[in-house]
């Protein structure tokens, strides 16, 4: 056990006129997440400090944050990989509801909008649709997404322009658009092809670096537009 | 349609495929903000050449010492130079407005920015005109 620095930036929305910075040290193995310093901070320094997590495993997608200027999931960032005092912010974009918790409601209206869901195309079969390999190799790496908001928070895009439908729900709708048994296309890229679809998106690839999924984002994005400009999926 | 699934394996049929959209034509493409965002990219192709062309011609091979009224006068004999110049002033003003746009579009809110982007028409409008009209109406002697 050795002494780990942190220093969050905390907000209190009945305190607090603006966030402010606050200094935290708790003991933790150097192999131990930031995840856990920030529960060891909640649970023995102060209890009043908020944030999300749920899985603690990088699958919930629930503890995206700013770790040292980052966007990270607190639970798969070791102590002793990254510089100290680890400076944790809540996302950047999002209205902060209290300390490391902000408002994702708006992001995930964003994700309804493109009927993530699969359309179906007739009646359904008697048992699974089927589908080649090659077919489900095409919008492989959009289905690992966990919906943690790390790449739309990264995007300077989506920072200067909150309605931009952001890289998020761009990779929902990749997922099904490139799907050879979903018959929604149409509908969702109707939704890409407006002003606040893909166009607004600069190929800034920040949200490449985000991703906690090691998706690759700004293609995804990329084969959206060209879906769009060839007409054809 | 049940038979063919039935076939099982995942080598599906794909001379009968599921009634999906998939491989089919999409009707909603084209719009105002996809043809601006290609005319970004294949008016960035054609400047990358025309302006760097221009660079060097103007200001490697040349020099602001050596570019007179003479000098113009001899390369407008030529409707080749013309042409180049001509095209490049309008795929430079459309592009630059347009990335402008986006980056006015990112800053400003209603109302300043619908009145600071109707400015930049105007102002880039008339930069448009008065282009279009000296390499037009240049006389070489
Ligand atoms: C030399 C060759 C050029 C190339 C290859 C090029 C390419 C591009 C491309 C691809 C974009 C779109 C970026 C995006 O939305 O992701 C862009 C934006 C822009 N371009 Fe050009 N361009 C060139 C020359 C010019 C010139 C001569 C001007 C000024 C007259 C200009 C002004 C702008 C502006 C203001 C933007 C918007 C920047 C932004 O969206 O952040 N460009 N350019
Ligand atoms: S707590 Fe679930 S992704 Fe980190």
């Amino acid at each position: 056990m050795r002494e780990v620095a942190f220093k969050i930036l905390r907000f209190d929305p009945e305190k607090d006129s603006k966030p402010h910075w606050e200094s935290y040290r708790v003991e933790l193995e150097p192999t131990d997440r930031v995840l856990d310093g920030l529960e060891a901070i909640k649970g023995s320094v102060d209890g009043s400090l908020s944030l999300r997590r749920s899985c603690a495993h990088g699958v919930c997608g629930s503890d995206a944050m700013l770790i040292n200027g980052r966007n990270r999931l607190a639970c798969k960032v070791l102590v002793k990989n990254v510089k100290q005092p680890i400076a944790i912010e809540p996302m950047r974009g999002f209205k902060v509801i209290k300390d490391l918790i902000v408002d994702m409601e708006g992001f995930f209206s964003k994700y309804r909008q493109v009927s993530p869901y699969l359309i179906e195309a007739g009646p359904a079969p008697e048992k699974e649709r089927l589908q080649s390999p090659e077919e489900r190799e095409r919008f492989d790496d959009t289905t690992k997404c966990i919906l943690c908001g790390a790449c739309t928070t990264s995007c300077p895009s989506f920072w200067a322009d909150p309605d931009y439908i952001g890289p998020a729900a761009i990779v929902q709708a990749h997922r099904f658009i490139f799907d050879s048994r979903d018959a929604g296309k149409e509908k969702r890229l109707k939704i890409m092809n407006e002003k606040e679809g893909v166009w607004r998106c600069r190929t800034v690839f920040n949200c490449v670096e985000a991703c906690p999924r090691g998706i690759n984002v700004t293609r995804a994005i990329a084969e959206v537009k060209q879906a769009l400009v060839r007409g054809k999926v | 349609m049940e038979a063919k699934l039935r076939r099982g394996g995942v080598s599906m049929d794909r001379q009968e495929p599921l009634t999906t959209s998939y491989g089919s034509r999409v009707k909603p493409s084209g719009g105002i903000e996809l043809t601006a965002w290609l005319f970004m990219r294949i008016s960035g192709i054609v400047l990358l050449v025309l302006a760097l062309g221009h660079l060097f011609i103007m200001h490697v091979f040349n020099s602001v010492h050596v570019i007179d009224y003479d000098f113009v006068a001899r390369r407008y004999v030529k409707i080749f130079w013309r042409g180049y110049d001509l095209t490049m002033l309008w795929l430079a003003m459309i592009h630059g407005l347009n990335g402008m746009r986006t980056l006015v579009d990112d800053y400003l809110h209603p109302p300043a920015r619908g009145i600071v982007v109707k400015g930049m028409y105007v102002v880039g409008g008339l930069f448009l005109i008065l282009g279009t009209w000296v390499i037009m109406a240049f006389r070489s002697p």
